[in-house]
């Protein structure tokens, strides 16, 4: 557990730092309104961050998780409210391909990068074929639930806090978590200790599948309609809010509460620059700038804890 | 303003900008949410917007008109984006979409906030909003009916067309066959993608020219006009008459041959200024009038008569603009109810 809370000191610090900044620039936005309109499309990229750790924890990285979370989302718009038994058996089958790419990595040995680079198109070819104009509606329970307006706390923020929870206690509390870890750190001694490989890297690939159907649905939810183009942002945003909260590419080392607060600080990175009025010209510059800030905070931070 | 000529062509006609201030809405605030600043198109909207907004201001019709560009064209950045202007108060937001339906959650809950939502160009379907559209079927039926003036004998047709899979390009194919039903001598005997630019334009249309027999006429949807001309001329073929889209190339090249050899046709495409209608028409909303929630922008054409107003006026490498004006939103309106 000690390698865990220093990790989190950066990702924390680097939030609170954007939120004193955004209330102090945007006094109106210090209000339960305010607040979940700053926030509530951070949820469904926070699903997908979970999912890309997911991956990126067993020593893969996911470039397909745009594409898929766009297919999840024309799905939900299109099949599941007109259909729900068809629309529920197609998402299930997404996540178990999403599972068998996992197993076919893992048998061929297969680079990861190239092989979710070859099935973004399979799923943005999908998500076409299912909506190919923008449209569809949300299912009525999945708006409500994402409209929702609890007393007291917003539903970003309760959705933030659950999100987290409960992929930390999968990740880091439970030996099946502790089993993928030890996946992306030493795949050898995981094998060696007469685990199957394939099996375990299905089931991260799967679980990762899960996360990101829940971050397909989440975003229709707050939508309320479709689009095949919808989330193909996501795949750079999810690798960066994993990186960002604390994670590294080398495997084994991510941290799941991080990965939700950096796709909360990438989100908000958004809203401060736009709050700025900064010109569009350079909003995106800046986006990398506060990026590669952080990051540096990061090798500082790291550089003197080797030093003490 | 420097376009008067232009404006005349319009189906409404300019007057100079209204300059009676309204002090219903000195104090309103309005924002344009872009998603894309990237061609030639867009950053002509954006100056007229620029422009007009300015001048706005200083009149004292509203308090503030602000225009932000997303980083990238991106839905799920535009929807923050709009989130963020709620946060911000403004009165009435002028939104270029970049999914019809990917904003509406934020639409309505702009729309919840008691915040005016008017799109154009790239339009939304949430009913809460306002929608400044574009007739492209008309658009491309009127292109058969220019040609069925010239031609009244008919012949055979060249259609290229825009960006598969985009209702832009769908909505002027159906008004060009439309107009093919209507007037039967004329023939659509070819048809290519030319993606709305010129070098795709010219590589496809030099690719079907071989196995096609004369040709009367191209019909096109803007910024693939000069390309044909192009690929007829490398071709070694006779230049048929081919539609324009506003496109400075393409309104030199139309120059050059009327000088040269009495060449005949006509340019039409939408204004990039239709963003300045949409903020004249958030305007008026917050102005309290009663504004229908579908909107119909004229087209801009360029004819024979205009095309060395428009030479002149539009830039280089750029599209023929106009800036609309209160009285023009007002038309508009009155026109729609």
């Amino acid at each position: 557990m000690r390698s865990v809370s220093p990790r989190l000191v950066l990702p924390v610090l680097s939030l609170t730092v954007l939120i004193a900044a955004v209330f102090w620039l945007q006094p109106r936005a210090m209000s339960y309104v305010g607040i979940n309109l700053l926030f509530n499309l951070a949820v469904p990229i926070a699903l997908a961050t979970v999912a890309q750790m997911i991956i990126i924890m067993v020593n893969d990285i996911d470039l397909s998780m745009g594409a898929f979370v766009s297919l999840i989302a024309c799905i939900t718009a299109a099949i599941l409210p007109t259909d729900p038994a068809l629309g529920i058996a197609m998402l299930v089958g997404c996540v178990l391909v999403y599972a068998a790419l996992g197993a076919l990595i893992e048998i061929r040995q297969l680079p990861a990068i190239v092989v979710t680079l070859g099935m973004s198109f399979v799923w943005s070819g999908a998500a076409v074929l299912i909506l190919p104009s923008p449209g569809g509606t949300a299912p009525v329970w999945l708006t409500a639930i994402m409209k929702a307006k609890p007393p007291f706390v917003p539903v970003a923020i309760i959705a933030s806090v659950l999100i987290a929870t409960v992929a930390h206690l999968i990740v880091m509390r439970s030996s099946f978590g502790v089993k993928l870890r030890a996946l992306g750190g030493n795949a050898r001694a995981v094998s060696r200790s007469g685990r199957s490989t394939v099996l375990l890297r299905a089931s991260a690939y799967g679980l990762a599948g899960i996360f990101a159907m829940l971050a397909g649905m989440a975003l229709v939810g707050l939508t309320t309609s479709g689009d095949a183009n919808i989330a193909l942002r996501y795949t750079l945003l999810s690798i960066a809010g994993v990186i960002l909260g604390g994670g590294e590419f080398t495997g084994g080392r991510v941290s799941p509460v991080g990965a939700v607060i950096g796709a909360l600080t990438l989100t908000l990175a958004g809203s401060f620059l736009s709050f700025l009025r900064l010109s569009p010209d350079w909003q995106i510059g800046a986006q990398g700038a506060i990026l590669i800030l952080v990051l540096a905070a990061r090798l500082v931070v790291r550089q003197a804890e080797k030093r003490s | 303003m420097t376009c008067k000529g232009l404006l005349l062509t319009a189906t409404t006609i300019g007057l100079l900008l209204g300059t009676q201030t309204m002090a219903d809405t000195a104090d309103k605030k309005i924002a344009l949410s872009n998603n894309y600043a990237g061609n030639s198109w867009r950053q002509a909207m954006l100056e007229s917007w620029k422009r007009v907004t300015d001048k706005a201001v200083a009149d004292g019709a509203v308090a503030s008109a602000d225009a932000f560009t997303t980083a990238e064209n991106q839905a799920t950045e535009q929807a923050a984006q709009i989130q963020n202007m709620i946060l911000q108060g403004y009165d009435a937001i002028v939104v270029n979409a970049a999914s019809p339906t990917a904003l509406n959650g934020a639409i309505k809950e702009a729309c919840d906030a008691g915040i005016t939502v008017v799109s154009f160009d790239g339009i939304v379907t949430e009913p809460c909003a306002w929608r400044v559209k574009v007739d492209f079927v008309k658009m491309g039926r009127d292109e058969v009916e220019y040609l069925a003036k010239r031609l009244p004998e008919g012949g055979n047709l060249l259609e290229i067309r825009g960006l598969a899979g985009v209702s832009v390009d769908d909505e002027i194919h159906a008004g060009i066959e439309e107009g093919v039903k209507a007037n039967a001598n004329f023939k659509i005997v070819g048809s290519v993608n030319g993606d709305w630019a010129q070098d795709v334009a010219q590589k496809a249309v030099a690719g079907i020219l071989p196995s096609l027999p004369e040709i009367a006429a191209v019909v096109t949807q803007g910024g693939d006009g000069y390309g044909a001309a192009q690929a007829f001329a490398a071709a070694g073929r006779p230049t048929p008459i081919i539609i324009m889209g506003n496109r400075q190339d393409e309104l030199k090249w139309w120059g050059e041959q009327r000088d040269a050899n009495q060449y005949e046709t006509m340019s039409t495409s939408i204004a990039p200024g239709v963003s300045t209608l949409a903020f004249w028409v958030a305007q008026q909303i917050l102005d309290g009038q009663d504004v229908p929630k579908e909107l119909t922008v004229p087209f801009l054409s360029v004819t024979q008569d205009t095309l060395d107003q428009a030479l002149k006026d539009t830039p280089e490498g750029g599209v023929t603009n106009v800036d609309y004006s209160q009285d023009d939103a007002k038309k508009v309106i009155a026109g729609s109810k």
